[in-house]
């Protein structure tokens, strides 16, 4: 039986068993691969996408389970790569290979909905659980603060 | 599929030989037709050579003939070509080269990427490229313009008539261009003329990796591609028995199961329907010699190794004599344990193979390797057999092996499908080729002032080089087991260390700067134990005695300086430094440490770098390769360690091989040696100091030398 739920602002709807996990949906079924396969096991974050605007590892999210709900992945995030978080990230040359940055960005994204002005305690809460193997951390941490003052940098002129 | 598009190689391989319609243009050669030409540019992208194709659009694509595993090479080769050939470098796009010998590491003598030699072998080549395209274009320009081409220079793509300004873009000078002799010593600009090279330019490969566009080999996706995994022994060297598949096969999406070299291989629609299936199968393997492996049979081997004389890699003076003679001996016995590669993107490969042809699309470092593999099991022509290279998610030397492609390979043919292999995480950690376990018994002398004056040592561990370069390993020295230590630079007058080479029954492989990874901490950790035992300062210790190695003590003196090594720190914390050459660069740490003795925690909280890699082409990335090499460095340090029982590796997941993560990771500064010195490597030097850098701080907290990694609570007390 089809499930359908929202796909980065698009209806969406695909007829698979019903526990395969939303990540393999993504990449084999709708060939959407900048969700990346890391562990399986919710243990890495490469797979991270948004549900509902909540940061969800969707190696261990069955395709059932988000039916009817609005799901956000990399691609979705800008049209053109002008998201703040997307710019910080090419500002600060995070990536080295590149292969955690889509749930990186995705867990980071999350978290700048939630705390506009994160703390690096904040960001040690939200990050910890992305693996990234060739040690972008330090960039990562500046990235953030360059987005959240963009962001609310953004905000105080809009005003 | 994402980014990786298929290169049509006669186009561009035919160095100096334009593409499509030159032939129509009669009388090329006669004056006055030159106008008419540029009048009405190619259609096509034209090459100049090996690496570089210019389009009408004046859009410059520069081949990248090594593997982006995170270095930064893609970036740091286009700066080499983009300098010399005066591109504009916002009109520069990059392409992964196909396999041909054009591509070959001259230090290699085939086409990969490892060693952290990708600048060392590239920047005369790339250089001298970039040059004599340059002098080509200006030659089409002057010829155009019928005067000299001294009367003309080249700059942001474009040639430039210095007396009148005229100008013309790349795009309508390439045809004409590839028609001219190569020059063959092109002259090379001063440096102090360089745009890019020395200075920080933003990656070319950053925008597709923050959008989700760069393509990986794990997102391949080719019309009716179907998604492997394979169910392989797990214990090493083991094989198949018997299999049922008659489960795997009602799973829904499974479409075939086929056995191949390597196991059962489960072939689906998509790739979670193949790891449904394989959970399916039944299997009974002959689990072989390495049944009852483990850890410990492993170590008491190691031990009896260690007793018996091995082949000496390094012999000054007479050790034994000088030891018979000392005012003190200091003896240690150092351990370390295998290690996983654990890149992020796990292995995999997909390849498409045809009557008459097969296309490769590989995350590899080593693609001549690739396309030997494809020939080798399909009976094709190396020539037959494309080799595709993807963007790779971490290398670190699991890359330069071919497992994952002799899968797809086998699975295609049989399949007779194009059919991607992808392996699991617990797939990824248990069939590996680990860094070795090495045991290393040391003892040292010191004179009746403290300073050494004999060093005597033994390495035990397996050798890679037997395996992947059996010619190099000669009077049982493999160069690789015995790197960091036996090329020490400290001035110690007896110097000897031998080498056991002593197999495990586990398979072994480069891990991000091999020996070094062990030998520098073994090395800078009994050095420690040296400087302590005399009653001398670490930075002092060490200052002197590369009293004759200049690069070391300058990169030691340089982090001593920024780390302000002397100065007092906050209660709790202690400092450890230390220093390591490793291809071609001096790489030097100070780690900033505190250690809770009651939870077992040891924080690194700074890790100030100093490294001196000669002539750089990108500042920005050295840091990033320090860093990220650091962070690599400490994750063996503080948590790494593979253990065997049973012939099987016993870690699966992120949950049991675990991975030092952002909270734990410490502030790090990199300052970089200005030298005029030949390049050296980046991807691998920053790495080979931190654990000697880190042991040595908790050594001066607690006052116990850290002799295995990784380092435990009770090593504390």
């Amino acid at each position: 039986m089809a499930i359908s739920f929202t796909l980065n602002g698009k209806a969406q709807s695909v007829d698979v068993s019903p526990d395969m996990p939303l990540l393999w949906v993504l990449r084999d079924t709708l060939n959407m691969t900048g969700t990346k396969f890391g562990c399986g096991m919710a243990l890495c974050g490469a797979c991270t996408v948004h549900i509902n605007g909540e940061a969800t590892r969707s190696c261990v999210t069955a395709i059932s389970s988000v039916a009817g709900k609005k799901i956000t992945t990399i691609e979705g995030l800008s049209a053109d790569g002008s998201h703040p978080v997307q710019q910080a990230w090419m500002e600060e040359d995070v990536p080295q290979c590149g292969y955690c940055q889509s749930g990186q960005i995705m867990s980071a994204v999350a978290l700048l909905s939630k705390k506009p002005n994160p703390t690096d305690t904040d960001i040690d809460d939200a990050m910890s659980g992305n693996i990234c193997r060739c040690g972008t951390y330090q960039r990562i941490r500046k990235a953030i603060h360059r987005a959240a003052s963009m962001q609310t940098g953004k905000a105080k002129s809009a005003t | 599929m994402a980014n990786a598009s298929v290169v049509n190689r006669r186009d561009f391989l035919k160095v100096g030989t334009a593409a499509g319609g030159v032939a129509l243009v009669i009388g090329f050669y006669l004056p006055g037709k030159f106008e008419a030409l540029a009048a009405a540019p190619p259609a096509e992208p034209v090459a100049l050579n090996a690496w570089v194709r210019i389009a009408p659009d004046n859009s410059v694509t520069l081949f990248i003939d090594k593997s982006e595993m995170g270095q930064g090479v893609v970036t740091s080769l286009a700066m080499l070509l983009a300098e010399e050939l005066e591109l504009d470098w916002k009109n520069v796009k990059f392409e992964f080269a196909p396999a041909a010998p054009p591509y070959f590491n001259p230090l290699f003598g085939l086409q990969g990427t490892g060693g952290s030699t990708s600048i060392r072998a590239s920047w005369g080549p790339l250089t001298k490229a970039g040059a004599a395209a340059r002098e080509m274009l200006v030659a089409a320009a002057a010829q155009q313009w019928y005067v000299e081409p001294s009367a003309c220079h080249a700059e942001n793509g474009a040639v430039v008539h210095n007396a009148t300004n005229k100008r013309l873009g790349y795009g309508a000078l390439v045809e004409q261009a590839a028609k001219l002799p190569v020059p063959a010593n092109p002259a090379l600009k001063d440096p102090k003329d360089y745009k890019y090279i020395g200075k920080p330019v933003k990656r070319l490969d950053t925008p597709s990796k923050v959008n989700g566009k760069a393509g990986f080999g794990i997102d391949v996706r080719l019309p009716n591609i179907q998604h492997a995994v394979v169910a392989r022994c797990p214990v090493f060297g083991g094989k198949l028995k018997t299999f049922d598949d008659s489960k795997a096969k009602a799973v829904r999406g499974v479409k075939q199961v086929l056995q191949i070299s390597t196991g059962v291989a489960v072939v689906a629609d998509n790739t979670w329907s193949a790891m449904e299936g394989r959970r399916a199968l039944q299997i009974t393997w002959d689990e072989g010699t390495n049944a009852a492996n483990s850890s410990d049979a492993i170590r008491k081997l190691y031990l009896a190794a260690a007793e018996k004389p091995g082949a000496i890699a390094r012999k000054d003076g007479d050790a034994d004599a000088a030891l018979a003679n000392v005012a003190k001996k200091v003896e240690a016995a150092y351990e370390v344990p295998f290690l996983a590669h654990a890149t992020m993107e796990p292995m995999n490969c997909a390849a498409d193979v045809r009557a008459d042809a097969c296309d490769i699309y590989a995350p590899t470092q080593f693609q001549t390797f690739v396309q030997m593999t494809g020939a080798k099991i399909t009976g094709l022509k190396p020539e037959q057999v494309r080799v595709h290279t993807t963007f790779l998610g971490g290398g670190f030397g699991r890359r330069a092996e071919q497992d994952f492609v002799v899968e797809a390979v086998e699975i295609s043919k049989a399949a007779g499908a194009p059919v991607q292999v992808t392996w699991s995480r617990e797939d990824d950690m248990q069939h590996d080729f680990y860094r070795p376990a090495v045991y290393c018994k040391l003892v040292a002398g010191l004179d009746a002032d403290g300073w050494p004056v004999a060093w005597k040592s033994r390495i035990v561990s397996p050798s890679i080089m037997s395996r992947f370069f059996p010619g190099s390993v000669k009077n049982g020295i493999d160069e690789s087991s015995v790197e960091g230590q036996a090329n020490s630079k400290y001035a110690i007058p007896n110097f000897l260390v031998e080498y056991a080479l002593t197999e495990a029954g586990v398979p072994v492989g480069f891990w991000r700067s091999v020996g070094n990874s062990q030998n520098g901490y073994i090395t800078e950790c009994f050095i420690e134990e040296l400087a302590k035992a005399g009653g001398k300062d670490s930075f002092e210790f060490r200052r002197k005695l590369l009293a004759n190695a200049p690069r070391h003590r300058g990169v030691l003196e340089l982090a001593a300086e920024k780390a302000e090594w002397g100065k007092p720190l906050p209660a709790g914390r202690t400092r450890g430094i230390a220093v390591v050459e490793s291809f071609g660069s001096f790489v030097a740490e100070v780690a900033e440490v505190s250690v809770n003795r009651g939870s077992g925690e040891v924080r690194v909280h700074r890790v100030v770098c100093a490294v001196d890699c000669g002539r750089h082409v990108n500042p920005d990335t050295i840091a990033a390769q320090m860093e990220g090499g650091i962070v690599f460095g400490l994750t063996a340090a503080l948590k790494g360690q593979i253990t065997i029982e049973k012939g099987r590796v016993q870690q699966s997941n992120f949950h049991d091989y675990e991975m030092l993560r952002l909270n734990e990771a410490p502030k790090v500064e990199v300052h970089i040696v200005p030298s005029n010195e030949a390049p050296g490597g980046v991807g691998e030097p920053g790495t080979a100091p931190i654990a000697g850098a880190v042991c040595n701080a908790v050594f001066a907290a607690t006052g116990k030398p850290i002799r295995r990694l990784p380092i435990r609570a009770e090593d504390l007390a």
